[in-house]
């Protein structure tokens, strides 16, 4: 019995949310919300205990692909149902089902309408990202990366603010037009090696011009997703519009898929064409983790800043994958977990004062510190892990990216730290305006402190963002065989004898 | 006489469907309206009869009727099993719509089974006679439907302009035709193959045959820049007959574009391929850009068709085995998500009801979760997300157009599928965020909301299954082309 969960404990990982969310479908009454709501947290929990073992169960000493899975699925084109998870994919899939029972919780009394279709989008939504996290077949992880797109845009579409449309428009047909180039590149690769199988396109020799080609198609679709300057425009509308489950759920997961697709695709198949262009990389990282930061310093909007603030952080992991080097690329995987934590943490201290007072607007607060002592204690600690204070997750990534960075340039870790200022500034001094001070107005003066259920949800980010801060080890011993064979890997030249 | 008897054998689904038809239109006289819903009955089991000749009579091999004329192939037998299926989904949608507009006689089943007749002899027609005899029966049929409904001043219009433009198109056909059996003599598409080996290849009679008739196909596609009559037609013909122009009888005219150009023509391909290829590339631009700026749902929907027969043309322009058995993968899911989103259409209508407006599906969410899903399901399907069947028809015919070396093709038509998911967006948007405008309870009888529900969800399971669909198609084409 536990033989054969162990086998397919990555088809439960996917298949268990997803027969959740469409069961919750069947709920659907909004007058009688109870069963719907614990139905969705049963399924988020059911989900996020089958997705432990991978971890308990790991081969940490193994950097190839665990917990496989294969059958043939589409003969015509020999696309096959195949999964597997390395020391890149465990991290984040316990991640998702982490998230994901967040969210359920987060939106228990809060969405009032159509409970059951919101609650059915989230479950649904992290088996296929889980799905992402897990194929090792192209088609297969195009399908579940295209279908993802589906509950998001439902997502923000039906329970965001007013310009919801706009932002989801744009979301889904930015995305899309990504995705659609990386389709392109898959079939022409298909044509050569006769095969969707990741692995094998991990050995086919391509020449430099075909490779840059190809990374840039990978390119589109990731850079969209991750969001890199200056394809990130989208990001800020869809936070901003999201309902807070969204933002969470885009925060911590949906920006790790292009990060985490990078390293599965983009890098390993087009090796000289990631050395070739990786100056071109780099600046654009350097950009996003400057430029963007200096742009959070000046929103007016919360969740806007917030938005900005991930880009900048999301910078630091694209600079941490094109510097080649271990600290570097295991740097950068620490600060995707860590900035998952904490974005979602962020994102989630925003809906709590969004929900009493429904208001973004950093003007419209002042002094919330005095209502709201026990909330205000958290949203500090979370601020100081955003600005990447030692002792809280924030700090070990930027960190091993910055001293990786040295090994390089000392002028990329230069800028790269310079920033780590600015991120204190425009984290610091919103949570200053927010929450120090006089009470600015009435609505101030009539807020509630956190309830159970919210201190619950922060208290369990809180301990997880200050366990990654001191004792990373658990984290970093999971990534690491991968992160070596990777390096390897990427320290070959692909391109065929005589160029 | 034992040859008669073949060939009256191989051509017996045709015959028990005519002979249906005319038996239709006669018992007819003696119903009342009351009693008229046995006219729908004897329609289906017309459909189902002529499926079961059609299936028990199914042979691996190539057999030829009528000296030649006349083919029963794989292929054939394929496409007329889903043009029976999809006729009899059309009966099914279709019945409550004609009911309640006066439309409910004997003609109208006669009329669609003769259409059907008509379908069935092009993707059997092995001479160019046969297939446009097919052509012009299945043609009339659909200018006498659009115009069923003779108060309704749009709907006349519309069937003019069909019947004039259709003439002009069959005229054209019929002129390459004419052409093409000058230089070669023959009418037979396998003699026509031949002839033309011996032919040199810049004789321009042959090439000006060749531009007429894939003008004349080109024009009852639908593909740019032969377009005009579609989105008229589409507007002003009922909601049931629109229904029936955009589905089947696209398999027939797909049959013919491969009789005509992959077996009678095929050693001109270079030539067609580019023709093809033209028309390819502005379809899909013409389809997906002028969709958007729509306000009708039918029509907007005449443009989505136009974008879709552009992704078809793309798989045929490959001329390969592959290239065909995607275009004919691609044909078919259309025709199944197409039928699906009018069948919504039709649910949504009441009596003086067109719900033909797109802001008529404002809201639809909350007025009935379950129709706005399966309605959720068509529309990504034809955007060509996944899961869904529509995205591994665009696969196919991208990968056909790429393995045939059209890389930059491709990246032009993926970012038109860009364009075109923003309008099928835009109805997903009217359906989920906004609120309804429209209170009525939405009545349709039982079956056909079963029905359709099993149709849209065709689309989703056949998008996680579809290897069963892939292998027909592949089936069809290589038992008869190779």
């Amino acid at each position: 019995m536990l033989e054969y969960f162990l086998q397919h404990i990555l088809s439960f990982s996917i298949w268990l949310p997803i027969a959740f969310g469409v069961a919750v479908l069947f709920t659907a009454d909004d007058n009688k919300p109870c069963l719907t709501r614990w139905l969705a947290l049963a399924g988020s929990i059911a989900s996020f205990l089958v997705t432990i073992p991978l971890y308990t169960h790991f081969n940490f000493a193994d950097g190839g692909f665990q917990f496989q899975e294969r059958f043939l699925w589409i003969a015509s084109f020999n696309i096959n149902y195949h999964l597997g998870a390395d020391g890149l994919a465990v991290p984040l899939i316990l991640l998702t089902s982490f998230t994901t029972v967040i969210v359920v919780l987060s939106a228990w009394e809060v969405i009032e309408k159509r409970v059951a279709q919101y609650m059915a989008s989230f479950l649904i939504m992290s088996g296929l990202m889980i799905g992402v996290f897990s194929a090792l077949d192209a088609i297969f992880y195009y399908v579940f990366w295209e279908a993802m797109l589906i509950p998001m845009f439902l997502i923000i579409g039906i329970w965001g603010g007013p310009n919801r449309v706009y932002a989801t428009v744009k979301f889904f047909l930015y995305t899309l037009l990504g995705s659609l180039l990386m389709l392109v590149a898959f079939i022409y690769m298909y044509h050569q090696t006769g095969s969707f199988a990741i692995t094998d396109y991990y050995q086919m020799p391509m020449t430099l011009n075909v490779q840059i080609l190809v990374f840039l198609a990978f390119f589109a679709a990731f850079a969209v997703k991750i969001p890199m300057w200056p394809v990130h425009t989208w990001l800020p509308d869809a936070h901003v519009e999201a309902p807070t489950g969204g933002s969470v759920v885009l925060a911590a997961i949906a920006l790790k898929l292009g990060g985490y697709s990078f390293l599965r695709f983009a890098m390993p198949i087009a090796p000289d064409a990631a050395h070739y262009l990786s100056g071109l990389m780099i600046a654009l990282s350097l950009i996003a983790i400057v430029y963007i930061a200096l742009v959070a310093l000046v929103q007016k909007d919360m969740k806007k800043l917030i938005a900005y603030s991930s880009i900048s952080h999301m910078g630091f992991v694209t600079l941490g994958f094109f510097i080649f080097n271990n600290l570097g690329l295991e740097g950068a995987i620490v600060q995707m977990i860590s900035h998952g934590f904490i974005s979602a943490a962020m994102f989630l201290c925003v809906g709590v004062l969004y929900d009493r007072v429904h208001s973004r607007q950093i003007e419209a607060y002042g002094g919330v510190a005095n209502t709201m002592p026990m909330f205000a204690a958290f949203v500090v600690l979370f601020a100081m892990a955003n600005s990447g204070l030692p002792g809280t997750s924030g700090f070990v990534g930027e960190f091993m990216v910055i001293l990786g960075a040295i090994q390089v340039n000392f002028w990329y870790a230069f800028l790269a730290s310079f920033t780590l200022i600015f991120g204190a500034a425009y984290t610091l001094w919103m949570v200053k305006r927010v929450f120090y001070g006089e009470v600015a107005n009435e609505n101030v003066a009539a807020l509630k402190d956190l309830n159970k259920r919210e201190f619950l949800i922060l208290a369990i980010l809180a301990i997880l963002v200050l366990a990654v801060g001191i004792y990373p080890e658990p984290l970093t011993n999971v990534t690491n065989a991968t992160v070596n064979q990777l390096l390897t890997h990427l320290s070959h030249s692909k391109l065929p004898a005589g160029f | 006489m034992e040859n008669l008897s073949y060939d009256l054998l191989t051509a017996l689904p045709e015959i028990i469907l005519l002979g249906m038809g005319m038996l239709v239109l006669i018992v007819d006289l003696f119903l009342k309206q009351s009693n008229r819903i046995a006219i729908y009955s004897l329609s289906q089991l017309a459909l189902l009869m002529a499926a079961y000749v059609t299936f028990s009579t199914h042979a691996p091999g190539v057999g030829y009727a009528f000296t030649g004329a006349f083919v029963d192939d794989a292929m054939a037998d394929i496409l007329k099993l889903m043009i029976y299926l999809g006729t009899s989904l059309i009966f099914v949608y279709t019945r409550n719509y004609i009911q309640l507009r006066d439309m409910f006689r004997g003609e109208f089943y006669a009329l669609v089974l003769f259409a059907v007749v008509g379908m069935m002899i092009m993707v059997s027609g092995q001479s160019m006679l046969t297939l446009y005899i097919g052509l012009e029966l299945l043609s009339l049929s659909l200018y006498a439907l659009v115009a069923f409904d003779r108060d309704n001043a749009r709907a006349t219009e519309a069937a003019m302009k069909y019947f004039v433009l259709g003439a002009l198109a069959s005229g054209m056909l019929l002129y390459g035709m004419s052409m093409i059996y000058g230089i070669t003599g023959s009418l037979n598409l396998a003699d026509i193959s031949n002839a033309l080996l011996s032919t040199p290849k810049t004789n321009s009679v042959v090439i000006l045959g060749l531009v007429f008739i894939v003008s004349g196909l080109a024009f009852k596609l639908g593909a740019v820049p032969f377009q005009m009559w579609v989105p008229d037609v589409y507007e002003g013909s009922p909601t049931a007959v629109t229904m029936i122009i955009t589905s089947v009888p696209k398999l027939a005219a797909f049959a013919f574009v491969i009789r005509m150009l992959a077996q009678g023509l095929q050693t001109m391909a270079v030539d067609w391929q580019q023709m093809l290829l033209v028309m390819a590339v502005l379809s899909i631009i013409i389809g997906n850009v002028t969709a958007i700026a729509q306000t009708n749902l039918k029509r907007m929907l005449a443009y989505s068709t136009i974008s879709h027969i552009g992704f078809v043309l793309l798989g045929l322009m490959s001329a390969s085995i592959n290239g065909f058995a995607s275009a004919l993968f691609y044909i078919s899911s259309y025709v199944l998500m197409s039928l699906a989103g009018f069948g919504i259409i039709l649910l949504l209508t009441r009596k003086g009801f067109e719900a033909d407006k797109l802001d008529d599906l404002k809201g639809l969410n909350q007025r009935s979760p379950w129709i706005a899903f399966l309605m959720l399901i068509v529309m990504f399907s034809m955007a060509g997300v996944p899961p869904t069947l529509g995205f591994y028809a665009k696969f196919a015919v991208l990968q056909a157009a790429l393995q045939a070396g059209f890389l930059w093709i491709v990246v032009f038509a993926v970012l038109m599928a860009v364009i075109g998911a923003f309008y099928y967006l835009r109805i997903i948007k009217l359906m989920y965020f906004d609120e309804p405008v429209d209170k009525h309870p939405i009545q349709a009888p039982r079956d056909m909301r079963a029905v359709l529900s099993v149709n849209a969800f065709a689309l989703l399971f056949l998008g996680l299954m579809p290897q069963g669909l892939m292998s027909l198609c592949a089936y069809a084409i290589m038992r008869s082309l190779s």
